[in-house]
Parts: structure tokens; C-alpha cells; sequence
């Protein structure tokens, strides 16, 4: 039991470091003070951090989203009689997404849709694609074949025999397919600012621009933080959905 | 009733299936048996469609199967197979109530016949029926692919193998539990085994298949005393032949007036344990009692292996 309790104090401990950070960054001046020079400020002070942080998240979990949707739904349509012959395209799709850089999705997105938050869904939308499409695969395609044999041999429709068998017993590989996708883009929404869309990457860039080692520092932590909340918080609730569903 | 008519499955070039008919008389067990690749399960599966047929059809009580889509039939139509495919995320109760909840059958209705069947199976539902497939031993998920398969009182049960993965003496417990229960409920029986001894136990008809072919469809003892095809007999085996005749009766069927010294039997002892007690025991008579101690009457030796011969 010590373990687990040590782990958790960690997490809030995190938690309420981040929380602290960005709601009374000027508090934490001091400490960043030491990594400035010739007087510049500690505390990035060109925009609100806690609103970059929120934006940044929220482009990522729309992001997350649209990815599910699409990902699952692949998943569940090559995965049909009908839609087998589809699996070869998909997987090339999906695989391009993850491939091709984002940086270079952007710069291909911004003629197409302009500056601004766009481009940066764009790009982590299809970089998001490839972990939940492989595990929604791997977890529809590992259902016991008596299961689904009793299923249908119950009388399931093939639709009921779907929503009600094969996604629950999937939903594990697929909830950990999302959380995947959603730490790594946490991570790469960063490369948004680059296009002007809003978020922690602004922060990075303003370092790197003005040679300020704190502002840098900050906007990584922050991103870092929030990248390892996010994937203990999607733990933490697959455990608590999946509770009843125990496989052996 | 079944009426299985010129039932033809065929992949391509190959006939999995051969222009099979036979019919399954109401409240009957019928098992059907041959060796693997024989098409026997493909002959199951077309009776509630999991696989279509090429050609042939199948009657249910007159009505030909293919009068409905095949997922409403199948409601109709209990299905146990080997592993039995218990659903692991639903519990024990969720499990069973699968195809009432499908047809749409009230909640009190379908608590009612959940705990009714776990009863029955002799499984107390103040501890199973909340439990999930994985807590349950090999025995237990067994009774629980069969109560699911009764649950909404289909008028046939199908089953593919349901004793394949028990050891022996859950097997025979399972044996009996089935015999019990297709008496209680009167369903109709089509099971599939390439154990003989099970299909001799169970079947009160039993076809056997060879190549697609069906190649006898009779009582036991016809397989036994009139096998149709060289087939038949390497299938039910020609030197214990006698035995297994003995197996099929009972001591209570076979029994003569009058007393005997000797070992106690129970009426429901088939002869061929009667006439292990017999050797074992050095005597030359049993007397046939019943469980409440009356007399049925006797059984000599002479008697016992006069019914071995055909």
C-alpha cells in the first residue's frame, strides 16, 4: 500500500505545482531569476499563462477528438467483412500521418487554411491518427472467436453484436490508443505557435527569440506537466471504466 | 421437430456437406458424430443458419428456417459451443439473460428466469449471479453456456462440443445434467461429438458422418446390431461391441421377477456396470432395488449376457 500512496502524494504534489505556476507565476520569479540576463524579466509577461496552457489543451483534446472519431471508425470499418478490403488503404493513411512531419503539415495546411489554430488541428489531428487506429484494430481483431460466435449464435445483430461485445472489450486498447495520442500531442501542439495559433509554444519561441533561458524552460515544464498529468488522469479513468471489465 | 432435407454445403470445388436429410423427433436427443472434417458442425450450423446453406433446406416444427432473417431464427434456437464464449465483460446474470433482453422480455420476467436457471445448474445466485465469467471454474462457465442457451425456452438446443474442454468426471456430472434438464424441459436436442461413448450415452438417435456423408441415422443399438457401412463400425468399434450394447440398457429395463442373493443394483445402472459389479463381486445374480429400498427384481449372469449378443 506504500507505493501507490507515494505515487499519488507525486501526482497532486504535480498538480498543484502546475496549478500554483500558472495561476501566480510571479511567485516562482525567483527561481527563474538566476536563468536571466542583463535584467530581462524571469516570468514570461507577454500573455497569461494559464490561458496559453488552457488553449493549448484544448486545441489538443478537439485534436484527440476528431481523431477518435475518425481512427475508430476506420478501425471499425476494415474490420467488417464488408469493409476488409479497405484495411491496406487505411493503415497507408493513417501511417502518412504519423510520417509526415507536422511542421510540414503546417506549412502545406497554412496556404490551404490561413494562420491560426487551424492548421495546428490539422496537423495534430493526423499525427494523433496512427496509436488509436492500431490499438482500436489490435483490440476488435483479438476478441475470442467463440465470443463473437456465441454472439451471433444468441441471435445478436451484427450491429448489436458490435456495440454491445466487440467495442466493450476493445474500449481497453482503444482508451489506451487515445491517451497515447493525446500525451504526444500535448507535447507537439507546441509547434503551433509557429502559425500563430495559440498556446505554450508562444512562450518557447519568445525564449529562443530574445535568448531567455527561463521563458524556455517555463514553457517546456508546463507542456511536460500537463503531457504527464494528462496520461495518469486517462489512467486513473480507463481503470475506473474498465473496473468491471476483467479479462482474464 | 427438425427436418434436415437435402442439406448440401459446398466451398468452391469442395462439398463440406452431401445432400444430408434426416429428421429429429420432438424432445429427443439426437447427436450426431464422426471425425474431424467429417462436416458435422457445418450440419449444425446451417440448422440456425451461422452458415448458409448451398442447397437443401432445414424445417423447424414445419416452418422452413429461411422464412425469417437468420438473427431472429436464432433467438428461437439455443446455441452452446466448446469454450462456450461467455461474454467476460458481463456478469454471470447478464450472460444468461442475453436473449430475453434481445426479445425484449420484461425485467421481473427476466430476473425471475435468470435465478430460476442458476438454480437448476446449481449455482446460487446470492454468489454468482453478480460474478464475472473469469471467477467461474471450467465446470461452472460450462452450466452457465448452457443456462444461457435455455434462457429464453428455446424449443431446439443446439450444441457443438459443449463437454470437449471438462475433464472426465465433470464431463460425465455435465453429462447427466444435461440428460436431467432436456427431461425437465423438454427441449429438442441436436449435439455434435466425435466422442462415441458420449454420443451412446446422450443420443437417443445418433448419426454418423463421414466425408460430408451421412451415414447411418438410427437408434444405438441399430449402429451396433445393423451398421449400414464398414464405417459405422470402425466408428463405434467392434471389440467392445457388446459392452457398449449393455450400456444402453438398464438394470431396471432388464430386470426379472424373483430374488436373488447378491449385490444391490439401482434401476437406472446400465447392464454393463451390473455386470462389472458382478465379476468384481465373484456373484452370479443382482438383485434390481430401488433408491427406496423395494425389490424390481433380479438379473443373472445368463441373463445379462444373453442381452450383449444381438
Amino acid at each position: 500500500m506504500r507505493v501507490p500512496r507515494a505515487t499519488t502524494l507525486l501526482r497532486f504534489g504535480a498538480l498543484a505545482l502546475l496549478v500554483a505556476f500558472l495561476l501566480r507565476p510571479q511567485s516562482f520569479a525567483p527561481l527563474f531569476a538566476p536563468l536571466t540576463q542583463y535584467g530581462a524579466p524571469p516570468i514570461y509577461d507577454q500573455g497569461n499563462l494559464l490561458s496559453l496552457a488552457l488553449a493549448q489543451l484544448g486545441t489538443v483534446c478537439l485534436a484527440a477528438a476528431a481523431s477518435t472519431l475518425v481512427a475508430v471508425g476506420l478501425g471499425i470499418l476494415v474490420t467488417r467483412p464488408s469493409g476488409a478490403q479497405f484495411l491496406p488503404l487505411s493503415r497507408t493513411l493513417v501511417n502518412i500521418g504519423q510520417t509526415f512531419p507536422p511542421v510540414a503539415v503546417l506549412a502545406v495546411a497554412v496556404p490551404l487554411v490561413g494562420f491560426g489554430e487551424k492548421p495546428t488541428l490539422i496537423a495534430l489531428f493526423a499525427y494523433g491518427l496512427l496509436p488509436i487506429f492500431e490499438n482500436t484494430l489490435v483490440g476488435l481483431k483479438t476478441v475470442p472467436a467463440a465470443v463473437l460466435e456465441a454472439a451471433s449464435g444468441m441471435g445478436m445483430s451484427a450491429r448489436q453484436r458490435l456495440l454491445g461485445v466487440e467495442l466493450p472489450l476493445a474500449m481497453p486498447l482503444i482508451l489506451e490508443g487515445i491517451r497515447l495520442s493525446l500525451v504526444i500531442n500535448v507535447g507537439t501542439a507546441t509547434i503551433g505557435s509557429t502559425v500563430a495559433a495559440k498556446g505554450l509554444g508562444e512562450v518557447i519561441i519568445a525564449g529562443l527569440l530574445s535568448s531567455n533561458t527561463a521563458f524556455i524552460l517555463q514553457g517546456g515544464l508546463v507542456t511536460g506537466l500537463m503531457a504527464i498529468l494528462l496520461y495518469d488522469g486517462m489512467a486513473a479513468l480507463e481503470r475506473r471504466l474498465l473496473r468491471s471489465v476483467a479479462l482474464d | 421437430m427438425i427436418t434436415v432435407e437435402k442439406l448440401t454445403k459446398r466451398y468452391g470445388e469442395t462439398t463440406v456437406v452431401d445432400e444430408v436429410s434426416f429428421t429429429v423427433e420432438r424432445g429427443s436427443i439426437t447427436v450426431i458424430v464422426g471425425t474431424s472434417g467429417s462436416g458435422k458442425s457445418t450440419l449444425l450450423r446451417m440448422i440456425n443458419r451461422l452458415i448458409e446453406p448451398s442447397s437443401g433446406r432445414v424445417l423447424l416444427d414445419g416452418r422452413d428456417t429461411r422464412s425469417e432473417p437468420a438473427h431472429l431464427l436464432r433467438r428461437r434456437i439455443g446455441y452452446v459451443i466448446q469454450g462456450y464464449g461467455l461474454f467476460p465483460h458481463r456478469t454471470v446474470a447478464e450472460n444468461i439473460a442475453t436473449v430475453p433482453r434481445l426479445l425484449g422480455w420484461d425485467t421481473a420476467r427476466i430476473e425471475a428466469r435468470v435465478r430460476e436457471l442458476l438454480t437448476v445448474f446449481s449455482l446460487d445466485p446470492a454468489t454468482y449471479a453478480h460474478a464475472l465469467p473469469y471467477q467461474l471454474s471450467g465446470g461452472q462457465q460450462q452450466r452457465v453456456g448452457v443456462a444461457r442457451a435455455l434462457a429464453a425456452e428455446p424449443v431446439v438446443l443446439l450444441m457443438d462440443e459443449p463437454f470437449g474442454a471438462l475433464d472426465p468426471i465433470i464431463r460425465a456430472k455435465a453429462q447427466d445434467d444435461l440428460l436431467d434438464i432436456q427431461g425437465r424441459f423438454g427441449t429438442t436436442v441436436v449435439l455434435v461429438t466425435h466422442d462415441m461413448d458420449e454420443a451412446f450415452m446422450l443420443g437417443d438417435r445418433v448419426a454418423v458422418m463421414s466425408g460430408g456423408r451421412l451415414l447411418q441415422y438410427d437408434r444405438p443399438a441399430e449402429l451396433l446390431v445393423h451398421p449400414a457401412d464398414p464405417f459405422v463400425s470402425r466408428m463405434t468399434g467392434l471389440a467392445d461391441r457388446a459392452m457398449r450394447l449393455l450400456s444402453l440398457v438398464t438394470a431396471g429395463e432388464a430386470a426379472l421377477p424373483g430374488v436373488a442373493e447378491g449385490p444391490a443394483v439401482a434401476p437406472t445402472a446400465s447392464l454393463r456396470e451390473v455386470l462389472s459389479e458382478l465379476v468384481w463381486s465373484g456373484a452370479d445374480a443382482a438383485r434390481v432395488v430401488d433408491a427406496d429400498g423395494t425389490l424390481r427384481g433380479r438379473l443373472t449372469l445368463a441373463d445379462i449376457l444373453a442381452r450383449g449378443a444381438p
